[in-house]
């Protein structure tokens, strides 16, 4: 009857057990690490960080015990990342390996590698990468060019991936590469193997993004040797893979609080006593926020119960980052300030981060066209 | 106010039979001709009496008090389909002037916006006032009067759909009319208005979207659906996202039923979903383009009620204002846990 169903997500009580926990943590850790709130996000790289939290046990919970986790259901994860977030924790260093490589290689990936890798995500040590995107196929995914051939017990790669975070500082990426002939829907013939970056072959070209830092990267492989037991899924299953990867990249909490800690920063910018535009500014954020969680948590708990919420996690993910952009816009309409990274105050810091920020937020992991595209399918327009 | 109930899974079945027989019931019986005499002012006494002859009035209301005892969720649900189909009878005023005055009304009945202290002063806008047989009203503090209306003269007045909006002036009350209603906080009956106008939002825009999307693939121009067009898919893409934010608020509000947390949660709900409906309706008005403005075609049965119900129970940038002073007081760092505790208020309960 309803066109899309959000279906209400009861956390469960681990889950909360696990927020009130890692509020604790993270009030703690930001005296030790010293980190400021209000610079930070996922995107925020900090090794150090990523170990401290690995330790204290809230990296993936959902792993099973022999791989360093506590086979906890994904909503405890859904409660830690959400407070990390929330916190401003400097989380990015860990973030891809804990989102969504560690469960690929978890769900499909070779004993050697589970053995191998998993532990040490759980623990903070070992980060990732994404390699889906290439200098010729971004937004068109199925067009990646980047081959493999096979070479005795492994495989050759050569190609280039691009828009790859923190390819110059993670031990891994997993990238989707050409194995066989695409076929009529070019869906076929695609492989997701791990990549190790420190193996000889393969080597990162940094680029910088228009506020000067570098997370992105082009990564190159020549004659990179890969063997076949870090190949995650069968041969020809990428294209399903990636799709079903997505899910997970796109319902997250990531999607609608990347620009948490500026709303915050205003807040307390304006202070108690709020004019009328001001109040009415901050309402109408609250209820985007409000509506958006409940949205993303029953995403999760989707996921959870072994669905595929394709479209629900695009809407998700096509109202978040909208959400997203729309903050610093606002922001921008009640208070008279000069954004700056040099700026006096957490609040005109803040707004500068974000403002540069902003345009990625409805580009990475699909953009919002695509998204738009996929709930248009979802909706039988095509 | 009674408390949320749990969830047993007999209650869930017992949500999806009634939803199923409400679903065929306002099939059958609110059809273009229905809305069309509603438009004209005319009471729509049989469709009425069907809905209280299934129920459907008493779905919030505890068994206990005689009621149906719906989990919250679908009851509201309740409203929701109905207003899918435009039904043009107070069953959400009348659901919830039940749940709250804890007993079953005889015949429909009305919230009035506002209040009245002790009885006095008045009260405008009542939906369906002339054909309610009583209102449910705020008479200050945690206070609620239950007024009947036969033979008292209301002022005729109508909302962007026609609806009936009448005014009705109150010069005290009897003391047994007036009774205690825990939870009413100071804003009286605003929330409890609110989020039936938000579960009403919610189920319009739903089928409003629905109704473009059929049109889209239907309509031919340039000698293929329109729905092929990117700018058509991107547009109606969007409005989902709407629709899909306001089922999610409407959901989260509801079980906020009978906690602590109610008034902020509807004022929410009111807030996304009346944001919401204004760009659905655009949006479908949109795709729809010149056929969807005339009388011929029953878009305008949804559209022009999304355009009233978005007023009524305070307006988005009136719950804004008031969510907003209370989070600022609060400060920054509140708002997290705010909406950690208001998404899981039924959670709760």
């Amino acid at each position: 009857m309803q066109t899309f169903r959000f279906a209400g997500a009861r956390l469960p009580a681990e889950a909360e057990a696990a927020r009130a926990d890692v509020r604790a943590f993270l009030a703690k850790d930001r005296e030790i690490g010293g980190w400021e709130p209000h610079r930070t996000t996922w995107t925020s790289f900090d090794a150090a960080f990523s170990a401290r939290a690995g330790a204290a046990g809230f990296i993936a919970t959902g792993f099973p015990e022999e791989y360093g986790g506590k086979g906890a259901p994904m909503l405890v994860r859904f409660a830690i990342a959400e407070e990390m977030l929330a916190a401003g924790a400097p989380c990015g260093a860990h973030w891809v390996a804990e989102r969504q490589s560690g469960p690929q290689i978890l769900r499909h990936g070779s004993d050697r590698a589970k053995a191998e890798i998993l532990p040490r995500i759980a623990a903070g040590d070992c980060f990732f990468g994404i390699g889906m995107s290439e200098p010729g196929s971004g937004s068109d995914l199925a067009a990646v060019r980047t081959r493999a051939v096979r070479d005795g017990d492994g495989w050759r790669i050569n190609g280039a991936k691009i828009w790859t975070s923190n390819a110059h500082r993670a031990h891994y990426l997993i990238a989707l590469v050409r194995t066989g002939e695409a076929g009529a829907s070019r869906h076929a013939g695609l492989t997701q193997f791990v990549i190790d970056l420190s193996a000889p072959g393969v080597t990162t070209r940094p680029i910088h993004d228009l506020a000067g830092n570098h997370e992105f990267n082009e990564v190159f492989f020549e004659d990179f040797f890969v063997p076949d037991d870090m190949r995650v899924g069968g041969e020809g299953d990428g294209w399903s893979m990636v799709t079903a990867e997505l899910a997970f990249e796109r319902a997250g909490p990531d999607r609608y609080l990347s620009d948490i800690r500026l709303l915050v920063s205003l807040i307390d910018e304006i202070g108690a006593e709020p004019d009328r535009m001001e109040a009415a500014e901050i309402g109408r954020m609250t209820a985007h926020l409000a509506a958006l969680r409940r949205m993303s948590a029953s995403v999760s708990s989707m996921l959870d119960e072994g669905a595929s919420p394709v479209t629900q996690a695009a809407l998700v993910k096509d109202v978040g980052t909208g959400f997203e952009r729309m903050v610093p816009e606002t922001a921008r309409r009640i208070r008279r300030t000069e954004p700056g990274p040099d700026a006096p105050g957490d609040y005109a810091q803040s707004l500068a981060e974000t403002v540069l920020r902003a345009p990625s937020f409805t580009l990475r992991g699909g953009t919002q066209e695509i998204l738009r595209g996929m709930i248009a399918r979802g909706l039988g327009l095509r | 106010m009674m408390d949320a109930p749990d969830i047993a899974p007999d209650a869930e079945d017992l949500g999806a039979v009634v939803a199923e027989q409400a679903e065929r019931l306002f099939e059958r019986r609110v059809d273009r001709d229905t809305l069309a005499a509603a438009d004209r002012g005319e009471w729509q006494a049989e469709l009425w009496t069907a809905v209280e002859e299934a129920g459907l009035p008493l779905a919030l209301l505890d068994e206990d008090a005689g009621g149906v005892g719906l989990p919250p969720v679908a009851a509201f649900g309740l409203i929701r389909l109905a207003a899918r189909h435009a039904a043009p009878v107070p069953l959400g005023e009348t659901m919830v002037a039940a749940a709250l005055w804890g007993a079953p009304l005889e015949g429909p009945a009305t919230l009035a916006p506002g209040t009245a202290p002790d009885g006095h002063g008045r009260l405008a806008r009542l939906a369906f006032g002339r054909d309610a047989a009583q209102a449910l009203i705020h008479a200050g503090g945690s206070r609620a009067a239950l007024v009947p209306l036969a033979g008292r003269t209301l002022v005729h007045d109508r909302s962007l759909a026609n609806e009936p909006r009448d005014a009705l002036e109150l010069s005290g009350l009897p003391a047994d009319a007036i009774r205690e209603v825990p939870g009413l906080g100071p804003d009286g009956l605003a929330p409890h208005g609110a989020l039936i106008r938000a579960a009403q939002m919610s189920g319009a825009m739903d089928r409003a979207l629905e109704m473009a999307v059929a049109y889209a693939n239907e309509r031919e121009q340039f000698g293929r659906p329109i729905a092929k067009f990117q700018a058509i898919q991107q547009m109606l893409a969007e409005a989902a996202g709407h629709v899909a934010a306001a089922s999610a608020i409407v959901d989260m509000a509801a079980e906020a039923w009978g906690t602590e947390d109610f008034d902020f949660a509807a004022g929410l709900a009111k807030s996304r979903t009346g944001e919401a409906a204004g760009r659905v309706s655009a949006i479908v008005h949109q795709v729809h383009a010149a056929m969807g403005f005339t009388q011929e075609h029953g878009l305008h049965f949804l559209t022009r009620r999304l355009w009233s119900w978005r007023e009524e129970f305070g307006a988005e940038s009136w719950w804004e204002e008031r969510i907003g002073r209370r989070i600022c007081a609060a400060g920054g760092e509140a708002l997290w846990p705010a909406i950690v505790d208001v998404t899981a208020a039924g959670a709760r309960a």
